[in-house]
């Protein structure tokens, strides 16, 4: 924001450092990577230790930006001029202001937890080294996106995540599931990312400049189309990023990697990759309504779209891929509102994060206690043989859902306010969407927890050991307090934020707490209806038929038979018919012109017949052809 | 002496209606003879058939106040190197007849357009080329052709000179060195070809064969000769006869008392 | 008589020369029909030394000669071996330069 740009302030006393942030898990993957086999046995402690370094130092940085007044918490650290072509110079610095620690804090945090439960999950792995290589990897490359101070240092590390979200999914290289699936992860943040340079284009032609402190206060200046037109490319690559409408067909199938891989990536960070972009780039919205539209019927979109998937999924991973697909709708839907969401937008993203995460590494629990069994249909009464699974789920479950006073009460509760005081169609969407994430969450608890056993035969279900089930403690205990923590304590996070996204408030029709209390009616109905159809009833071992809306949400609602239709048939035909024209086209008529002169050396081979008369002969003719020749010249 | 008479001659039909006379004879003669060589199945033939050329080029010469040059033709080209050709068609073989059919496709069809589009050519140009008369070498040969080509050969040629002589010598050792066929077996002494001899089978003379005319009946060359033991030596009739078939028998000659051939006289 | 009867002649002799190398298989006999080319030409030389006054043709038509005479010495022994080792004295035996 304006106001926040004129007070950075530079980088010094424990912040001059900051680059440290990024540059130990770089290290680290750089030496896990590099490092060759010897380093297999200790590959999970240092790809473990650099970013709770990181961490640590993140802390630090911390509780020395909030002893500060809130006017002088942006720091910025120049690092070193990287180019200068004619008039467009870029440096590579980093800002350090509110918005970028809490993200900071979140990636490291999470992130080294995540970390911690991969070494007993990945335990049985050979190549070991290289995931947490790939996951220092991505820590490092995410630092660098929200840490950076300009758009194309983001881009770097913007790419960075979409290289090491496409290492890690298809981690697993033997199956080829997965790497078809890294590379459509890979192929629709393509698209995404085609978005996000055409921002950086937009910008270096209106601004001349992709820098923050530049562009930001000159956005108040530029015509409004270029700002809509910005912004709309900015909300391509953020769908690119976080799996929303039209870009959404990956996030299930990266479900292909292992598990602390989607907890991390794909729940955690990368996806909420695409909400920094648009809350950072608020100015830009501020003066394109057009655009911010844009962003709120995508996320709402998506939101609603996530979350009929998710209800469909019998693979536990997809369930909860679907609902994370849902969550990041509800951060754009509040993103998109503007400076009244915000801070909402990002209260959400940090709960999600620890809930979302917390739930896929207990999902991940129960895989590794049931053989890497994903199929819902075959848990069943897991609560007694994984009680603390059971009970860090639990916490998670009630997070998602928002029943106060957990973590994701508070940070939803905001945003359905939010919404309705935007437009009531996008808070009643909003409202639906939280009744059938609750219906679904209870669908996935029940299913997994309760009910009966309906075990394969060889399945053992046994409690994780404590390097995996410590990070579940960890994670569910922010689960419970997250939300009332972050809102209350301190200023709270609305404050936090405040200078970096501006404030508003929407009046609301209604009084908050009758919203609030609707909203925790719509919670229970959808606990209710999960508990009458999933609870009361027998749970069939195997999917049964269901009505075409289950077949449609079976089938990601059809968007890739969609995508396959609308860009994969054309784009191969187009593709087919390149290469008929060049092998029949360019490459007939190369071949051509050297068959054309093989048969003409072949043809005219035959005048060397070997017997000297007929050399004689054309020795004759020649010498006639000379006189003749002789004789034009002259005669006249 | 024949070649003065032959020269003087020659050119006392210089010019005028007798060199006409002359070149009308002769160069339909050279020209028939020409054809004559190209046409030829036998090499002898094509080798006479050059000689007539030669010799009537030579009068060409000497009719061109070149009589050095005639005579010089007729000694080195017609008598040293005809009559090598005609040593080479001995040992090649005399009796071989080339096939009239022609192996490459249509070369003889080829080769005589192209002989006839360069001979019109030829043809045309010197037609249409303007000559003035002759200017005569009265005034560059005052003295004769002779004594003018010495001296060109030995003042302005002198360098040409040597090294056509180089030519010549070179040729010659050439000649000498391609022809010589190394001896790769010791050359058999008389013992070996005694033994060879011997080796062969029977049938073989043991001792020399007789000197002609031993055991000849006849002097004629188709009478065979009568060995010792009555049978007729196939070595005494020339193969040519015998491939003819016109050996005459031999009964006629061996029933005949002495005396009772010229009608009983004693 | 005209130098052009003489030259025409030349010519004449020259090409059914070269029809005779052409056309005819036994090595001998193109010889000779090179060895008519040649005599061709020295006609021809002789005919403008005698129309140009000057005494060079004849000597270029010497030397013709000469080179003529060690021509076919060395032409004929090259005959003669290929006979030995043939048996058989075609042009068209020697067709290894072919493609």
């Amino acid at each position: 924001m304006l106001t926040q740009l004129e007070s950075v302030q530079p980088a010094e006393g424990v912040f001059a450092a900051s680059w440290l942030l990024i540059l130990l898990p770089l290290v680290g993957a750089a030496v896990l990577l590099l490092g060759g086999r010897r380093l297999d046995r200790i590959a999970p402690v240092l790809g473990t230790v650099m970013p709770a370094l990181s961490f640590g130092y993140a802390l630090v940085l911390f509780a020395a930006m909030a002893g500060r007044g809130a006017d002088e918490r942006a720091v910025s650290v120049s690092l070193w001029d990287w180019f200068a072509v004619g008039q467009y110079e870029v440096s590579v610095g980093l800002l350090l202001d509110q918005l970028s620690m809490a993200f900071v804090l979140l990636i490291t945090g999470v992130g080294s937890v995540i970390h911690l439960y991969s070494i007993g999950y990945m335990a049985d792995d050979d190549r070991q080294r290289r995931f947490f290589g790939y996951l220092n990897l991505f820590v490092a490359a995410m630092l660098l996106l929200v840490l950076a101070d300009d758009f194309l240092i983001l881009y770097i590390g913007w790419e960075g995540v979409g290289l090491a979200s496409y290492l890690l999914i298809g981690f697993w290289q033997h199956k080829n599931s997965a790497a078809v699936a890294a590379k459509k992860a890979f192929v629709v943040n393509r698209v995404g990312d085609a978005g996000m340079s055409l921002a950086i284009m937009s910008m270096f032609v209106v601004f001349g400049t992709t820098a923050f402190a530049a562009v930001f206060p000159a956005a108040a200046e530029a015509s409004e189309g270029w700002l809509v037109a910005i912004g709309l490319f900015l909300l391509l690559g953020a769908c690119g990023k976080s799996a929303q409408f039209p870009l959404q067909s990956w996030l299930l199938d990266a479900m292909e990697g292992p598990t602390p891989v989607s907890a991390l990536i794909h729940a955690a960070t990368m996806v909420t990759a695409g909400v920094y972009l648009i809350v950072r780039a608020a100015d830009i919205y501020a003066g394109a309504p057009a655009a911010r539209t844009a962003v709120v019927i995508v996320g709402t979109i998506t939101l609603l779209m996530g979350a009929i998937i998710g209800t469909a999924k019998d693979d536990i991973k997809k369930a909860l891929a679907g609902s994370t697909m849902s969550q990041i709708g509800y951060m754009m839907l509040a993103a998109g509102i503007g400076p009244a969401g915000y801070a909402f937008a990002i209260f959400h993203l940090l709960t999600h994060g620890f809930f979302k995460a917390n739930l896929f590494l207990g999902a991940g629990s129960v895989m590794h206690g049931m053989n890497d069994e994903v199929d819902m249909r075959r848990y069943g009464a897991l609560r007694a043989a994984m009680p603390v699974t059971f009970i860090t789920f639990a916490a998670g479950y009630l997070a998602i859902i928002g029943v106060p006073p957990f973590a994701g009460f508070f940070s939803k509760d905001r945003i359905i306010e939010a919404a309705f005081g935007e437009h009531f169609v996008y808070g009643l969407a909003a409202l639906i969407g939280a009744g059938i994430t609750a219906f679904y969450m209870t669908r996935v608890l029940l299913m997994t927890f309760f009910g009966e056993k309906r075990w394969r035969e060889d399945a053992h279900p046994h409690e994780s050991p404590q390097v995996m089930t410590v990070p579940l403690w960890i994670l569910g205990a922010l689960s419970v307090v997250g939300g009332f923590a972050l809102l209350y304590l301190g200023g709270g996070i609305v404050d936090w934020l405040e200078p970096v996204t501006g404030e508003e408030h929407h009046e609301l029709a209604i009084p908050a707490a009758a919203l609030t209390a609707i909203i925790i009616a719509v919670v229970a109905a959808g606990i209710a209806t999960g508990w009458l159809i999933f609870g009361r009833q027998r749970v069939p071992a195997t999917a049964p038929a269901g009505s075409f809306v289950t077949v449609a949400a079976r089938k990601d609602l059809y968007g890739d038979a969609v995508n396959e239709a609308v860009f994969m048939r054309p784009g191969q035909y187009l593709t087919r018919s390149l290469v008929y024209v060049e092998n029949k086209g360019l490459d007939g008529a190369v071949g051509g012109t050297a068959a054309g002169f093989g048969g003409l050396s072949a043809r005219m081979r035959r005048i060397q017949t070997g017997f000297v008369r007929s050399y004689a002969l054309s020795m004759l003719a020649g010498a006639a052809a000379v006189v003749v020749a002789m004789l034009l010249v002259r005669l006249p | 002496m024949i070649a003065d008479v032959l020269a003087q001659t020659v050119e006392s039909t210089r010019g005028g209606t007798g060199e006409a006379v002359l070149f009308w004879i002769l160069a339909p003669v050279a020209v028939l003879s020409a054809l004559g060589l190209v046409v030829s199945r036998k090499a002898v033939h094509g080798a006479l058939f050059l000689a007539v050329v030669m010799i009537s080029l030579a009068v060409f010469f000497i009719a061109l106040e070149a009589p050095f040059l005639g005579v010089v033709q007729i000694v080195v080209y017609t008598g040293a190197i005809m009559m090598l050709f005609l040593f080479v068609i001995m040992l090649v073989g005399v009796d071989a007849s080339d096939s009239r059919v022609e192996t490459i496709r249509g070369q003889r069809a080829a080769a005589i357009l192209a002989g006839l589009g360069l001979g019109v050519l030829l043809v045309a140009v010197v037609s249409r080329a303007v000559f003035s008369d002759w200017v005569g070498l009265a005034g560059a040969a005052p003295e004769g052709s002779v004594p003018a080509i010495a001296d060109a050969i030995f003042s302005r040629y002198v360098w040409a000179f040597e090294i056509v002589a180089a030519t010549l010598i070179t040729a010659a050792l050439s000649a000498m060195v391609l022809t010589h066929q190394e001896r790769l077996t010791p050359r058999p002494g008389q013992r070996e070809l005694a033994e060879q001899r011997f080796a062969s089978g029977s049938g073989v003379a043991a001792s020399q064969l007789p000197s002609p005319g031993v055991y000849a009946r006849h002097n004629a060359v188709d009478t065979p000769a009568l060995l010792p033991d009555g049978t007729t030596s196939d070595e005494s009739v020339p193969t040519a006869v015998v491939a003819r078939g016109a050996v005459r028998a031999s009964d006629e000659f061996t029933k005949h008392e002495p005396g009772e051939l010229e009608g009983g006289q004693q | 008589m005209s130098p052009t009867a003489y030259l025409v002649l030349a010519s004449l002799l020259f090409a059914i020369g070269g029809v005779g190398v052409l056309v005819r298989r036994n090595a001998l006999i193109a010889f000779m029909s090179i060895e008519l080319m040649l005599n061709a030409c020295n006609l021809a030389f002789v005919t403008f030394a005698r129309m140009h006054g000057n005494i060079d043709g004849q000597i270029i038509a010497f030397f013709v000669m000469v080179i003529a005479a060690a021509e076919v010495v060395v032409g004929l022994a090259i005959i003669v071996m290929i006979f030995r080792t043939r048996r058989s004295a075609s042009v068209d035996d020697e067709s290894l330069l072919k493609l």
